[in-house]
This record gives structure tokens, C-alpha cells and sequence, in this order.
């Protein structure tokens, strides 16, 4: 077996949260952001991320690269713990790893051209090339992404959603990174232009064997793109397992309500179809509950999973469930609903 | 065929080769701003007026030292302002020439007004951003030592200043280089704040740009529309403060003198029935201030994000 990219092993954010008045003594309260998650990474594969707003997919990939705080272990190739590196180490790695953000628009510096951003990774990584090699290579990037190479002049507002994403792309592949870590790349663009961008990364990906972790909240780009998929709930997590997997056969009673809330585009199939809402809001990660952290809104939830804390079961369908199994507790849900 | 493909497709490649130039988000700034028609008369009137300081001293044949003695002694009734003898503005109370002692008024007053604001841009750009994007214990701190020197009264000790070390023009540009970067590095502060967590910062540090390229690529930039408006709105203040000061008897020194200075004679030799010693730099003064604030707004206006 190869060795894997990147393995995290327990990896925590915790945030300490002091209130406005707080005296310097008080206790800060904790927000576990992400409690525990492991899993790992080959080069060349596609780890999706689903999970709900606010479950803590966008601070498991910042964490990664010291963007936020984290503890634990990540792994790199098997020898540097990313974690534990200080900010000047870290350097050296931030090349292999590259970031496309949510908001096309936002992620670029409006003051700045298109060739200028694309350049900035590879002005902070590679300082001793020349101006004419930049604007080369910046130019194959560009056409490469699908962006015609003589717009390197031109301003993020003169772009499309759809471009200014490609754009973003550019930039994080500049440097030929190993891995990309994709938060939302799609959510804020139209139907068509995300199918459009979700391929184009598809086929960089293949192109240039990178690894990817791939963020959303859309359950059906997800199972288009990824190879294995983890769900997260309140920085927890769920199920993991490959992407067919994961869709055919969810053990875990979360990951059947979010696949059941996928709309079918087939009417017939859609009024077939056996929905599991879920009662309640997402509880507030400053006070999850006790046991497993999703009983609250379980229709299998039982005593137990109030007391015990359930293990992750690790193997090729992973799942962190009292009663994992396929769909039966269906029913019940309707019934209630 | 009439239409030749293949030089058909030379041309398209040859457009598609050539570089497209963008239109900034400064260019399109300038478009509006130069659509604004009040802006644009302030604007010409400032530079007419700088010109005028800077070369209007050819136009005439008196200095601004000389002394008129044909008039002396009767400034009411020969020194009124006439084409015959030279004196386009009149004389002043000795009989200089009171049109090259505007101009050099005038001069005096831009000076110490950009200076100040270049002060104020330069220093209050660069604390501010710093303050603001750094943050945490080093952003407390920064902020306390502005509010600290906000706190002191600022024409107390300017004034304080000239009494103390003498009546200089450098003291006066220290004093007020001092004090005008103070409100600029909290409005930069502020914006500085609502900038760091764009997504682009975010991009940026996710590559490992160090902190001190950050804020020169990427918070500098995206704040000088608002540092150019404030800039152009604190020339037209700082003239107003030194002419004060000058007004009170404490800014420039003769035989320099400037607009506020001119203003505090005219306004004493009044009963003399030397209106002029008064309307002239006080013509320049007001024109001054009102092309500042104009171009001021006309600025707000064009880089106003709103808008965009």
C-alpha cells in the first residue's frame, strides 16, 4: 500500500470564547469546532467533506494549514507533522498545499490583475524567477484553467463568477501544489457554471495527479467528484466511506436523512421517495449534548446513546453510530413527522 | 468563398495574442470623477491658484520685500489697487506689494496644508494598517497612544510649541504633522479591521505571504480611496488651523507670511478704509478651501464603493 499524503490522526479546534465584560480570571467557554477527526489521504484522491453549515468543514481544511489553531496530528507524507510547525516551517509546505475559496469575487484583491494574482503564489514561493518566466508561465496556467492568456491585464471585475473561479484555480496551481483543498468551490456560482468548474477540477486533478479535500455542503457535486466521502456533524465525525458507498448504502442514520433530502430530478422518483426529516435545529457547539452528539435529532436515538459516546468504527465504511445499519428507522420519522 | 478563412483565422489569432488592457476600479474612479462638474472646476481652480503661487511672480514688477514709497505714508488714497502703478491687489500697511505677498501667503498655506496631509497620509496610513491588521494586545495598545495624544489639546500645544522653542515655520509644520495623522490612523484602523478578513487576505495568507507584503498588496491599496478623500478634506483643515494660529499673532514669521497672516492685517487696518487689505487674501483663501472641498467630495463620490 502507498503511503498516504497526509494522515490526521485526532485533530481538535477548539475556540475560547470571552465575552464582552469578562473579567481576565473567568474561564473563557470552549466551542469545539472539530472533535477528533481522523482520517487519511493518497495522493492522486478526492476526500469529500459534506456536513451542515456550521459543523466545521471550513475550520478542519483552515486548521490543516495553520490557519486557525489546531491540535493533533497531520501527517505529511509520513514524516512533518503540519501542526506542530511554526509559522517560518510552515512556509516551506504551503507551496504543496494551496486553498480555493468559496467567493469567487471575494478571494481576489480587486486593486490587483489577473496576472499579478495568479503570480502571487509563485512570487512568495519561487522569488529568483524572472519577470518573463513569471508572466509565462502565468499565461500556460491561465490557458490551462480556461481563461484566455491575453486577459492577464485585466481586473476580477471584469470577470464572471464562473471565470473569477477559474481564476482562483490559477492561482492555487501556479505553484504545482500535491494537494488542493477546495472549500465551497461551487456554492456561490450558478448550476451550469458548477458543473462547468466541478469538471475543469476533475480534470486538473487527473492531469496533474493532486490530491484533493473537497468541501460542500451539495451532496450530489460531492458524490460526482470524490472518491471517499466524510460527513461531519458538529465537528464530529459521522460516517466515512467511498463515495458509492457512502451513497448506496448510508449506515449511518444522519448521512440516510441528508442523502434523503437530495431532490431527485425525476418527479415520479422524487414522490416515491421516503424522506427522514430532522426535528430540531443543529444544537449549539458550545453545549453539545452528551453521548452521540446527534441523538437530539435521531429516530433511532435510545438511552444509551445519551451516555456513551460511540466509537468511530475504523475499516473501508467507517461509522460513528450505536445503531448503525441501513435504512429502517424511516418509518418511525414519518410517522412522527 | 469571399470571405478568406485562413486570413480570417490569422486575424482572430493575432486578437487573441494581443493583450487585453483592464480597466482598474482607479481608472473607473477617475471617469466618474471627471464627470462631476463641481469637482472639476474645483480642480482647475487649485491648479490655477498653484500655479499662480508657484510662477505668479513674473507677472508682476515688485517684489514681495520691496517697499512702495511713492504710496507710504498715504495707503488709503495711493494704495489702493491700480494697473498704473504695479500694485494689481494694492499695497499692504508699508507699501509692499500686496498681490506678490498673497502669492507668497498662498504658497506658505499649500505648503503647510499638503504637508500636514502628507503626514497624515504616510504615518496615519501605515499605523492605522498595522494597528488594524495585526490586532489583539499590539492593536490596544497602538489605538491607546492615539487616543492618548487625541486627548491633549491640540491647539494648547501648538501654541505651547511656538511660545517655547520660538516662532518658526518648522515648528509649526512639527506641530502640525503631529497631530493630523491622529484621526487619519482610525478611520485606516477601521477600514483596516473590515478588510483583513476578506477572502483575498485569507488567500494570501493561505500561500504564506509574510504580514508586512499583506498589508502593502493588499490593505494599502484597497484603502487609499478613503485615505484620498480624507487627505483631500484635511489640506483645506490644516490651512484653516495655521491660519488661525497665524491669525493669533504665532504662526510664520516676517517677512513670511501667509494667508491667515494677511487675513489678521487686513482685518486690523479695516477702519482705515483699506477694504482690499482684506477682500484679496481672503479671495484666495476662500477659493482655496472651496476647490479643496469641492475636489473632496468629487473624490468621495467617484470611489465611493456603493456606487461600483
Amino acid at each position: 500500500m502507498t503511503e498516504p499524503l497526509l494522515r490526521v490522526e485526532d485533530l481538535r479546534v477548539t475556540f475560547e470564547l470571552k465575552r464582552a465584560g469578562d473579567m481576565p480570571w473567568t474561564q473563557p467557554r470552549l466551542l469545539h469546532a472539530v472533535s477528533g477527526v481522523n482520517f487519511e489521504l493518497f495522493p492522486g484522491e478526492t476526500l469529500g467533506i459534506v456536513g451542515e453549515s456550521g459543523c466545521g468543514k471550513s475550520t478542519l481544511a483552515r486548521a490543516l494549514i495553520q490557519m486557525v489553531p489546531g491540535t493533533g496530528k497531520a501527517i505529511w507524507q509520513g514524516k512533518t507533522d503540519l501542526l506542530e510547525l511554526s509559522r517560518r516551517e510552515m512556509l516551506k509546505y504551503r507551496a504543496d498545499i494551496q486553498m480555493v475559496f468559496q467567493d469567487p469575487l471575494a478571494s481576489l484583491n480587486p486593486r490587483m490583475t489577473v496576472g499579478q494574482i495568479i503570480a502571487e503564489p509563485l512570487k512568495t514561493h519561487k522569488p529568483d524567477l524572472s519577470g518573463e518566466e513569471v508572466k509565462t508561465r502565468v499565461k500556460k496556467m491561465m490557458d490551462r484553467v480556461g481563461l484566455l492568456p491575453n486577459q492577464i491585464n485585466r481586473y476580477p471585475h471584469e470577470f464572471s463568477g464562473g471565470q473569477c473561479q477559474r481564476i482562483g484555480i490559477a492561482r492555487a496551481l501556479i505553484v504545482e501544489p500535491k494537494l488542493l483543498i477546495c472549500d465551497e468551490p461551487v456554492s456561490a456560482l450558478d448550476v451550469s457554471i458548477q458543473a462547468q468548474v466541478i469538471n475543469l477540477l476533475a480534470e486538473l486533478q487527473r492531469d496533474l495527479g493532486l490530491a484533493m479535500i473537497f468541501i460542500a455542503h451539495d451532496l450530489s457535486v460531492v458524490k460526482h467528484i470524490s472518491d471517499r466521502v466524510m460527513v461531519l456533524y458538529l465537528g464530529r465525525e459521522m460516517e466515512m466511506a467511498t463515495s458509492r458507498d457512502l451513497y448506496s448504502d448510508p449506515q449511518h442514520p444522519y448521512t440516510q436523512a441528508l442523502l434523503s433530502a437530495v431532490p431527485i430530478p425525476d418527479p415520479v422518483a422524487e414522490r416515491a421517495k421516503v424522506m427522514i426529516p430532522l426535528d430540531g435545529d443543529l444544537p449549539s457547539p458550545l453545549a453539545p449534548p452528551s453521548g452521540c452528539v446527534f441523538r437530539t435529532r435521531c429516530p433511532r436515538a435510545e438511552a444509551r446513546c445519551a451516555e456513551k459516546v460511540p466509537e468511530f468504527t475504523h475499516g473501508a465504511h467507517g461509522v460513528a453510530c450505536h445503531f448503525p445499519g441501513p435504512l429502517i428507522g424511516a418509518k418511525k420519522a414519518v410517522e412522527r413527522a | 468563398m469571399v470571405i478568406d478563412s485562413i486570413g480570417m483565422k490569422s486575424l482572430g489569432d493575432r486578437f487573441a495574442a494581443e493583450e487585453v488592457k483592464g480597466r482598474s476600479l482607479w481608472a473607473d474612479a477617475r471617469r466618474r470623477f471627471f464627470r462631476n462638474k463641481a469637482a472639476v472646476a474645483g480642480l482647475i481652480t487649485l491648479i490655477t491658484i498653484t500655479l499662480l503661487a508657484l510662477f505668479g511672480d513674473a507677472l508682476t514688477t515688485w517684489t514681495n520685500e520691496e517697499l512702495d514709497f511713492n504710496v507710504m505714508g498715504q495707503i488709503a488714497q495711493l494704495g489702493g489697487p491700480s494697473l498704473e502703478n504695479g500694485h494689481y491687489f494694492g499695497t499692504d500697511d508699508l507699501g509692499r506689494d500686496l498681490f506678490s505677498r498673497t502669492l507668497q501667503g498662498t504658497r506658505i498655506s499649500l505648503m503647510v496644508g499638503i504637508l500636514g496631509a502628507a503626514v497624515a497620509v504616510i504615518v496615519g496610513t501605515l499605523y492605522g494598517a498595522v494597528s488594524g491588521y495585526i490586532g489583539g494586545r499590539t492593536d490596544q495598545i497602538m489605538m491607546r497612544i492615539v487616543d492618548i495624544l487625541l486627548a491633549i489639546p491640540f491647539m494648547f500645544v501648538i501654541i505651547l510649541l511656538l511660545v517655547m522653542f520660538g516662532r518658526s515655520i518648522v515648528m509649526l509644520f512639527i506641530g502640525i504633522g503631529l497631530l493630523s495623522w491622529l484621526n487619519m490612523a482610525r478611520i485606516v484602523r477601521g477600514q483596516t479591521l473590515s478588510l483583513k478578513h476578506r477572502e483575498y487576505v485569507e488567500a494570501a495568507q493561505a500561500t504564506g505571504v509574510s504580514t508586512f507584503t499583506i498589508i502593502l498588496r493588499h490593505i494599502v491599496p484597497n484603502l487609499l480611496g478613503i485615505v484620498a478623500v480624507y487627505a483631500t478634506l484635511l489640506v483645506p483643515e490644516m490651512i484653516l488651523t495655521e491660519s488661525f494660529i497665524s491669525f493669533l499673532g504665532l504662526g510664520v514669521q516676517e517677512p513670511l507670511t501667509s494667508l491667515g497672516a494677511l487675513i489678521s492685517e487686513g482685518a486690523k487696518t479695516i477702519y482705515y478704509g483699506t477694504l482690499w487689505q482684506l477682500c484679496f487674501p481672503l479671495l484666495f483663501f476662500v477659493l482655496t478651501l472651496f476647490a479643496f472641498f469641492f475636489v473632496g467630495d468629487g473624490l468621495r463620490d467617484a470611489l465611493d464603493p456603493k456606487d461600483r
